[in-house]
């Protein structure tokens, strides 16, 4: 007897941004997968979704709706930009209308779903569909009490699908988000293939995400990926289904401010990421002051994105620094956004930065500051954006400068630090010092990815024209540990004999 | 006079809907002397009436008229069920 040749399980495509790169190429085709997500958790927003995104690529589809009556469902989604009613008129779209019939209903003796399937059928030859999506399947537990022929019901159902070539997405509900997978166990029988929609509450945030629970006999990506509904639909986020395939470039650009630019050993990289971190007041402002005016001087594009100040402000602080904000963006060298960081979740906030990027283009951009934006996430989230965020601009080769605030005036660390100092290629800490009843101020050059750089810390000052690195401090440590204190001629000479001396070394 | 009309949608023609139809065809014979009120309708060759009237389960019975209109499922050995649904409320209409 032959035995058929195994043939590996393909992908469909969702068209759904971000999910398809976690699934390793979209849900298995011709196969059922159940969404399963708690009240509110976007499933009927998946469902929709993924039949737009087949129309889109030329696959018609069939929506067969449990719950909601067709016209809700295209009224509620017409704020995303998916016109159902002109699919419908061109024939693309069909709905099947399974929504609980007002009539008053008695249930008697044995049934089937023979009427349900039938008119699936019809829509999907009417159509010529190659997507299917039925929403939500805890509504038909809701309309028909006997739970066993309903689940045999929609095997049969997820069976005639398979045979027809199309490929399904169910949506079922939960009663919580870390339980049971459904609320009738429709899983256990219905699909090979279960994706959770996840909308907890973490600190007082909503955080959606969602996580590919299994592919039968396909790969995917595992864990929970955050996602947010944008203008146009689902928008899932992968973080670490992205790759490290950033090239590295050898070219240098200045940072805006010449002195810095030596300590650097000639300058940032094109496409570095630079950390700047100090406590508040310390020149940061100025840094992204200077960075950004030091790209348009070279007509480079740059774009400026504050979560601090307002406009009105930071061009007030660039004009004390002699830098025109105003001119520049009218020569098209300076985009300016500002956005309090409470009134968009990090998902949004990293797609509005995408947008801004992909529509400005900039060669360069400063982030004042990231520190910010920690406020109001929670750190796993906070990390999460950091990761992102970095990586998308390495990605599309762009110079980016970020800075953050130290939680204490005198030395300390920033958490972004603790986050992301491994994958930034520059880290400059801006510190006070202390010293006999004054705060000076002191930069040095902690790290600098692919190149030498100046390891003192030097004292800065700051005026009218901006910021001026001079001499290292002498005699000075414990900087930045935060006790700076300067040493008498006699200590330097016992630290000096701390160390062992080598045969032919300096003094 | 009211008029009655009843349809009952059925999928395929196996034993199941045989039965069905067979037994409410009985009841409205027995109830209103005649089952010509009665409509039956196979999904598989009509699925676009079971879409206008939202049928999902068969075998279905429905009273179109008079309204209110209600329905009934299940295979229809529930003698009872089936007459409450032809019977109405009580109201049966001989034909003359």
């Amino acid at each position: 007897m032959q035995v058929a040749p195994t043939q590996r399980i393909e992908k469909l495509w969702t068209g759904i941004p971000g999910f398809d790169l976690i699934a390793e190429g979209g849900i298995p085709k011709n196969r059922t997968t159940l969404v399963a997500g708690t009240a509110g958790s976007s499933k009927t927003i998946f469902a929709v979704q993924f039949l737009a995104g087949g129309i889109v690529a030329g696959d018609n589809g069939v929506f067969v709706t449990f719950e909601e009556i067709p016209q809700d469902i295209r009224t509620n989604v017409a704020s995303l930009n998916w016109d159902i009613a002109s699919w419908e008129a061109q024939g693309k779209w069909a709905f099947v209308d399974a929504s609980p019939a007002p009539d008053e209903m008695t249930i008697a003796g044995n049934y089937d779903f023979g009427a349900l399937m039938a008119r699936i059928e019809n829509a999907v030859l009417r159509v010529n569909a190659k997507r299917v999506s039925l929403d939500s399947l805890g509504s038909v537990f809701t309309q028909f009490p006997d739970e066993s022929t309903v689940r045999r019901e929609l095997f049969r159902i997820a069976v005639a699908l398979k045979a027809m070539g199309v490929t399904t997405v169910m949506t079922a509900e939960r009663s919580e988000e870390f339980g049971d997978i459904s609320r009738y166990g429709v899983e256990e029988f219905v699909a090979d293939n279960v994706v959770v929609l996840r909308n907890c509450l973490e600190e007082e945030k909503r955080r959606r995400t969602v996580e590919i629970l299994k592919f039968r006999g396909a790969a995917h990506q595992k864990g929970e990926y955050p996602f947010t509904i944008s203008s146009e639909g689902l928008v899932v986020i992968p973080l670490s289904a992205l790759e490290l395939k950033q090239r590295s470039s050898n070219s240098r650009i200045p940072s805006g401010n010449k002195q810095l630019d030596e300590l650097c050993g000639g300058g940032f990289f094109q496409d570095s990421v630079i950390l700047v971190t100090g406590a508040t007041g310390c020149g940061k402002t100025l840094m992204t002051t200077e960075f950004v005016a030091g790209g348009a001087a070279r007509g480079e594009r740059c774009l400026l994105l504050g979560f601090e100040e307002s406009r009105d402000q930071l061009f007030r602080n660039a004009i004390g620094w002699g830098v025109d904000f105003a001119r520049m963006e009218r020569e098209g060298n300076l985009r300016v956004h500002c956005v309090y960081p409470e009134t968009l979740s990090l998902e949004d906030h990293l797609l509005a930065i995408k947008k801004a990027i992909d529509d400005f283009k900039p060669n360069r951009m400063a982030v004042d500051s990231l520190s910010a934006l920690e406020r109001v996430s929670t750190l796993k989230g906070y990390r999460e954006f950091a990761i992102a965020l970095t990586s998308f601009i390495k990605h599309n080769q762009i110079a980016g400068l970020f800075t953050a605030t130290t939680p204490t005036l005198l030395g300390g660390q920033s958490v972004t630090e603790a986050h992301i100092s491994t994958i930034t290629d520059s880290i400059i800490l801006l510190r006070y010092v202390e010293i006999v009843g004054e705060m000076r101020r002191g930069i040095t050059v902690l790290k600098m990815r692919g190149s030498p750089h100046d390891k003192q810390i030097r004292e800065f000052t700051i005026d009218g024209y901006g910021m001026h690195i001079g001499r290292a401090f002498q005699n000075v440590s414990g900087i930045l540990a935060g006790y700076p204190h300067q040493h008498g001629l006699d200590e330097m000479g016992r630290i000096g004999s701390m160390f062992h001396r080598e045969a032919g070394a300096g003094d | 006079m009211h008029s009655l009309n009843f349809r009952l949608f059925v999928a395929g023609k196996h034993h199941r809907s045989r039965t069905a139809i067979q037994s409410v065809q009985e009841a409205c014979t027995r109830l209103l002397g005649t089952a010509d009120p009665l409509e039956v309708v196979d999904v598989l060759e009509h699925p676009d009436l079971a879409e206008n009237h939202r049928i999902l389960a068969t075998p279905t019975l429905i009273r179109l008229s008079p309204l209110p209109s209600v329905r009934l499922i299940g295979d229809m050995s529930d003698k009872t069920s089936v007459e409450r649904l032809i019977d109405g409320h009580g109201s049966t209409v001989r034909p003359m």
